[in-house]
């Protein structure tokens, strides 16, 4: 019996696990480690804080999502062994394999900022990238009567890149709905340059924030959080005062691996950009946020790199080599409010254009643009989720970007790419 | 600059290969910062970061992997090192995917 060992269950180890389960004769063994029993589906933790959104909608046990012919190791990886290709757990024998694939994901670190597990955390000071949080700030937000509504992404790379962004679009729109928006000043502060860095998206979507009246702290690297003077401190001395903080502080990879020579400083796995081999290995392989790759870190991300993955691991069995098949590509909804999002499609070398998706000059979805459709695309997607993605069913879009139909000039002529 | 190259609107170098230390002197300059090897330490950081993985990195990565803190980043590289740091090392503007 051969091995396919996967570290981690979360989006991307569980749809390769099916994927690949369904591509492999029984000699083959597809085996995932993972301790935690939930599943959280993460782009319903956008919902959540507002009450759009149910814990028991978004959270399902995690031998439910697993499904026959994959084993599961409900234990904690404690070491990987690349030379002797073996996986040493906390609970059980070590773990051999002839092929590993790290999808282990990467977790958010309050810890790494100073104050900011203080006195405040989950009281004033929140995140909602994760259930416990996401939960914590929904009643944070229930009891919140106006004042200054902070949002602060400490240090990219983070999950989802624009989901603070889409954050503070729907607390302008729950706000409005409670009534309270005239009595709260909405502040979005971010370590780059501005809430959007590319040329054409500035200059096509500036207008949401303008419109919304949201103010926009830029290059503002977070320091500190002064949990009693109720201010968030950054490295060059500025200060902005916060009643309700909603922080996305710095994420890592998995600690295991920011300690392990297969991690970089921050504990992503260097990957090869296009066959997601791991740098200076043999038969290692890594998907998903894990990854130290410029695409996003997004469940899109992870489908695609699923499907080129399965496809590149059965050219390795039959002993041919890698294909450089992925690129980078990325898909998401944008949430702006109101019953309205736009969705985005882009590579490594390609930023979100305008056009229609997922039929060229036809749609239905309009890309770089709002529109209820998306929206309610947006909301149908967790249907597709647990049902097409995490059992890695056909789903009829491509892992690789097309360039058809999409007005290729736009970005030239916003002095862009 | 008496170093001809080409830079995008905002000032980040437009052709990767154009980078030469020579130049990063000049664009030091240009931004009112004289280079030692301090400076020089965080800047050979950015670009090996860069090459390995494709993106600009954040300051929290330049700083461990350069022994630098990032207090004293800011302190080499004031007036916003994120940017500051790109431009000269010429690895393009950290970005988010819009």
């Amino acid at each position: 019996m051969k091995t396919i060992l996967i570290l981690g269950a979360g989006t991307a180890g569980t749809a390769m696990a099916h994927k690949i389960r369904r591509k492999l004769s029984s000699d083959w063994e597809v085996a995932v480690v993972d301790p935690s029993t939930k599943h959280v589906y993460q782009p319903g933790l956008l919902f959540l804080p507002f009450g759009d959104e149910t814990e028991a909608r978004i959270v399902r046990e995690r031998d439910s999502t697993l499904g026959k012919g994959i084993t599961w190791h409900r234990t904690e990886v404690k070491a990987i062994d690349t030379e002797r290709r073996v996986v040493e757990v906390a609970d059980g024998e070590p773990l051999s394999y002839d092929f590993l694939i790290i999808a282990s994901g990467t977790e958010i670190r309050p810890d790494m900022i100073d104050g900011m597990l203080d006195g405040g955390w989950q009281k004033s000071v929140f995140d909602f990238y994760t259930l416990e949080g996401a939960k914590a700030l929904q009643a944070g937000l229930a009891s919140f009567e106006g004042g200054r509504l902070v949002v602060n992404v400490v240090e990219m790379p983070i999950k989802c890149p624009v989901a603070p962004l889409e954050f503070v679009f729907l607390a302008d729109w729950y706000l409005t709905k409670r009534g309270i928006r005239d009595k709260t000043e909405l502040v979005f502060a971010t370590p780059l340059d501005g809430a959007f860095t590319k040329p054409l998206a500035s200059k096509t979507l500036g207008y949401l924030l303008e419109d919304k009246g949201i103010q926009v702290e830029t290059e503002f690297m977070t320091g500190e959080v002064d949990a009693e003077k109720n201010v968030i401190r950054s490295y060059d001395e500025r200060e902005v005062p916060y009643d309700l903080l909603v922080t996305i502080p710095p994420h890592t990879g998995a600690r295991l691996l920011e300690d392990s020579d297969l991690g970089d400083e921050l504990g992503f796995v260097p990957t090869d950009p296009h066959t997601l081999a791991v740098k200076g290995t043999e038969r290692v392989f890594c998907i998903g946020d894990a990854t130290d790759l410029p695409s996003s870190k997004a469940g899109s991300v992870a489908h695609f790199q699923v499907d080129l993955l399965s496809e590149n691991l059965l050219r390795v069995i039959d002993g041919k080599e890698l294909e450089p098949t992925f690129d980078g590509h990325s898909n998401c909804f944008v949430e702006t409010g109101h019953g309205k999002a736009m969705l985005i499609d882009f590579n490594y070398d390609t930023e979100p254009l305008p056009g229609h998706f997922p039929i060229p000059h036809i749609g239905p979805l309009p890309l770089l643009k709002e529109a209820r459709r998306n929206h309610w695309a947006k909301l149908a997607f967790r249907w597709v989720y647990w049902n097409g993605l995490l059992p890695a069913r056909p789903i009829p879009i491509s892992p690789t970007m097309s360039l058809a139909g999409k007005q290729l000039t736009a970005a030239a002529e916003a002095g862009g790419e | 600059m008496t170093l001809a190259v080409q830079t995008d609107a905002e000032g980040y170098l437009a052709n990767k290969d154009d980078w030469s230390e020579e130049l990063a002197k000049e664009l030091a300059q240009e931004l009112g910062i004289e280079l030692g090897d301090d400076h020089w330490k965080v800047l050979n950081t950015a670009r090996a970061i860069e090459s390995e993985s494709g993106s600009s990195p954040g300051l929290r990565k330049i700083s461990k992997r350069s022994e630098t803190p990032i207090k004293a980043i800011y302190k080499l590289f004031p007036d916003g090192p994120a940017k500051l740091i790109a431009k000269i090392a010429g690895i393009p503007k950290p970005k988010s995917c819009l």
